[in-house]
């Protein structure tokens, strides 16, 4: 056997603090052969991105510093080469693409001068203008001479995340590090992007450390997989043995927390967690929320002198919603899906009708909608965004009963404390601030606040995207033992397929501001009508590796 | 946050408890300022002059010196201090709220009101300070509260800026989107959920502004229309004494040193304060 291109030997990284030195690394080893793709897996914390920082050298020294260990690229250990060496090789051998790739462009210089200065610092080349057009030929832009001279805002977000691959293979390297190169893209641009790094990977020889959260991207991608939990690689093993025997108990939680599309299929909604039976509305009841001909209208600034043009954001939507159940909207960015949940709250300008509980909203002045508030409440997706940081959570839970003028402030602290127990946190945590809590509990707290008003509906935008996977799981569970106890009505919100079917009762699939697609969830599930549906499902990676669906690359 | 944690917080910095105790003593001076100088502040005496009226260096009976007119600099600078912290205090005090409510009132409701409030700062902050200051200055008669007022309507544009931005971004965060679906007035919204997260702002502007508030005093005096003579502020010791600095260098180091340590002082005071208030920095150190 060959030796390997890359070999991270007992890597410890110790992180800088008040109480001094805090290991966050241990002693992790991995070793990376030529032409394989290997899956670093975790968590948030469990120190996948640290790893790979590490590699490039590239840890704030401010507050990181490798402990002890090797990193060795084809003999020579990176740990011990002066910083101008080091420069050369990153980006030369060792590339690394990120998250997001419009904060890792720069905006105010062209695609094509971005490509080129790479080219020129590791290769010095003459060609470099038309090495970058080909360049993006390969990552299969269109047009590729003319988006040479585009910038970074004028092109999509898979177009570039596809220019960051261009960007780092330019130079042929040996390693490429792609860090979540997928979590801020939308289903069907990963599926493509996933599809094309696998295809570089053979034309241009290159070794992959992929680093995700996702359970089904590694699926689809890794010959092997290590799983990080806690600073530790606790399993390391080829991606079928992983998928098929996890040694460990946390890969089986992990594994097991991945919602599968089609786990709920032959099911009538979402499953019963607890013992309440279903409600059966009376007949006639009206729906809690009632949406017909709903359009968002948003008018681009103009220029001085003149109107904007105006862009509609949602149009012609229409749905109802009854007491006890959840409707999912789903769809990409840009599909006018939360623009929707704000219009039903009233929360922004819109044009046509919405009823809340029977009420009409339309038009209604601040002071008429106040009471109708406290029927509808929003969940956020992120949760610290979404809460005051100068407040204590109590005292956020029991903001909305102060606003409404609800019972004494000792009546609204008990029914704070009420609230938190209610979600899974001790009410002795009331006293503390929103940052000393950890993304779900975060998550329970911005429930909590929901609940306070004792609403019949709660529009859930994106609520456990920003969440773990295994905590995503429990947040849901929570979500569905409150409906089944209280009745609530969802409107839930969701990019993620997996999600929403595991959630609602019905769907509504939105594309360009318009449902495609509407129906019960088994309907638009088991037998999707729509050409769009068809392909947001095909898009979900599957958390199965023996089953890689062969996603034909579009040229985009 | 317990008094007792506190007083440790301050002992554990001694930077910081070295501001507090000058601070402390500057406010002494002012409150105490009859029994703390040995002379009157407007006394010219005649050994405080040399034989051929030049003023005398610090010794045993004048501590700090004399100044021009044979008055005790000692004495001047302790009047002074109540002088320039009234001035310091109640100029800022004022700028910082004017600043303060036209920035978030602008930033909050942006739109026609919140255009119109901006551009009439963008105007202000276009015309010279100074001239503006000296317009006012000659239009009033001056006097120590007219000093103070001129120095905040020159003073509040800055932080009417930074109030602006930060409660534009402030009123796009989720937060303040959660507290609208609650069903929150734009009052509370305001009052609770913006102005708490200026008030670090406004302090580190309060002090910073301090030392620019007691130096514009000074320019102002210099040019007549400030604090009136013979009533002592370190700005205008400062400036009656500037042409004397080479032979009598002690009547523009002892002011100016004041000026410095107390604005310095009121800048890491206020530094700390901003820390200890927010919630996300306690506990760190």
């Amino acid at each position: 056997m060959t030796a390997p291109v890359l070999s991270v030997e007992g890597l410890c990284v110790d992180a800088r603090t008040p109480q001094g030195a805090r290991r966050v690394l241990h002693d992790v080893s991995f070793a990376l052969n030529a032409g394989e793709t290997l899956c670093l897996a975790g968590e948030s914390g469990s120190g996948k991105s640290v790893t790979s920082l590490a590699i490039m050298r590239l840890l704030a020294k401010s507050s990181l510093r490798v402990a002890a260990g090797a990193i060795k690229l084809g003999g020579q250990d990176l740990l011990a080469l002066p910083e101008s060496a080091m420069r050369r090789l990153r980006g030369g051998d060792v590339a690394m693409i990120f998250q997001e790739p419009m904060t890792s462009l720069n905006p105010v210089m062209s695609i094509g001068a971005q490509l080129t200065e790479a080219i020129r610092i590791h290769q010095g080349a003459q060609d470099a203008p038309a090495r970058a057009r080909d360049m993006l030929d390969a990552v299969r832009i269109t047009d590729p001479a003319r988006r040479l001279a585009q910038f970074p805002h004028e092109l999509s977000g898979g177009m570039r995340q596809r220019v960051m691959i261009a960007m780092a293979l330019s130079c042929r390297p040996r390693v490429l590090i792609a860090d979540e190169p997928t979590t801020a893209l939308d289903v069907t641009v990963q599926a493509q992007i996933l599809t094309l790094m696998r295809e570089l990977k053979g034309e241009f020889g290159t070794s992959i450390i992929l680093i995700t959260h996702d359970m089904g991207v590694v699926a689809e991608m890794a010959d092997r997989v290590a799983i990080l939990q806690g600073g530790r690689i606790i399993e390391q093993a080829g991606v079928v043995p992983l998928f098929t025997a996890p040694r460990e108990d946390y890969t089986r939680t992990l594994l097991a927390a991945v919602p599968r599309l089609g786990a709920r299929a032959g099911e009538d909604g979402p499953p019963r967690v607890t013992t309440i039976s279903p409600p059966t509305p009376p007949p006639g009841e009206s729906p809690v929320l009632f949406v017909r001909d709903l359009a968002v209208t948003y008018r681009a600034h103009g220029k001085w002198f003149g109107g904007g043009s105006a862009l509609k954001a949602v149009d012609n939507v229409s749905f109802e919603l009854r007491r006890g159940r959840t409707l999912g909207l789903v769809g990409e960015s840009g599909s006018g899906k939360s623009t929707t949940g704000k219009a039903v709250l009233g929360l922004i300008p819109f044009a046509g009708e919405v009823a809340l509980d029977g009420v009409p909203i339309a038009g209604l002045s601040t002071r008429e909608m106040r009471p109708l508030r406290r029927k509808a409440q929003m969940i956020f997706q992120d949760p610290y965004a979404s809460l005051d940081p100068r407040m204590p959570v109590a005292a956020a839970i029991a903001e909305p009963l102060a606003i409404h003028g609800i019972g004494t402030a000792s009546e609204r602290r008990e029914r704070a404390a009420e609230l938190l127990r209610r979600v899974g946190l001790s009410p002795d945590h009331g006293s503390r601030y929103p940052h000393e809590f950890s993304g779900g509990q975060r998550q329970r707290i911005c429930i909590a606040r929901a609940l306070a008003l004792e609403p019949r509906l709660i529009v859930a935008d994106e609520s456990v995207a920003a969440l773990d996977v295994s905590v995503r799981a429990r947040v849901l569970d929570l979500m569905l033992e409150l409906q089944e106890t209280m009745g609530l009505a969802y409107l839930f919100i969701s990019h993620d397929m997996a999600v929403i079917e595991r959630m609602c009762h019905d769907v509504a699939v939105m594309r360009a501001g318009r449902i495609v697609e509407a129906g019960s969830r088994r309907a638009v599930f088991e037998a999707p009508a729509d050409a769009y549906t068809r392909e947001l499902m095909a898009a979900v990676p599957v958390p199965d590796p023996t089953r890689r669906p062969g996603v034909p690359l579009i040229p985009e | 946050m317990s008094p007792g944690s506190l007083l440790r917080g301050v002992a554990r910095r001694p930077v910081l408890a070295l501001a507090l105790a000058v601070i402390i003593g500057v406010f002494a001076c002012a409150l105490l300022a009859p029994l703390l100088a040995p002379y009157a502040p407007d006394d010219q005496m005649f050994d405080g002059l040399s034989l051929d009226g030049a003023p005398l260096p610090p010794s045993a009976q004048f501590l700090l010196g004399t100044d021009t007119l044979g008055r005790d600099l000692l004495s001047r600078l302790i009047y002074g201090a109540r002088t320039s912290l009234l001035i310091g205090l109640v100029a800022n005090g004022t700028a910082v709220m004017i600043g303060l409510a036209v920035g978030v009132i602008a930033g909050y409701f942006s739109g026609l009101l919140g255009g119109v409030l901006m551009r009439f700062t963008d105007l202000m902050t276009a015309f010279p300070a100074l001239l503006l200051a000296i317009v006012l200055a000659a239009l009033l008669k001056p006097s120590l509260w007219i000093v103070a007022m001129v120095i905040a309507m020159v003073n509040w544009v800055q932080v009417a800026r930074i109030g602006y931005t930060e409660t534009r971004s402030l009123a796009e965060r989720d937060f303040i989107l959660a507290e609208r679906a609650m069903g929150a007035g734009n009052l509370r919204i305001l009052t609770r959920h913006i102005l708490p997260h200026l008030v670090p702002t406004a302090i580190v502007w309060g002090t910073l502004g301090i030392a620019t508030t007691v130096l514009l005093e000074a320019t102002l005096s210099f040019l007549g229309i400030g604090v009136q003579p013979p009533q002592p502020s370190w700005g205008n010791i400062v400036f009656e004494s500037q042409s004397y600095f080479q032979s009598a260098p002690w009547l523009v180091f002892f002011p100016g040193a004041a000026i410095l340590a107390t604005a310095l002082s009121f800048n890491l005071v206020g530094d700390a304060l901003r820390d200890l208030i927010d919630p996300t920095q306690r506990g760190r150190d």
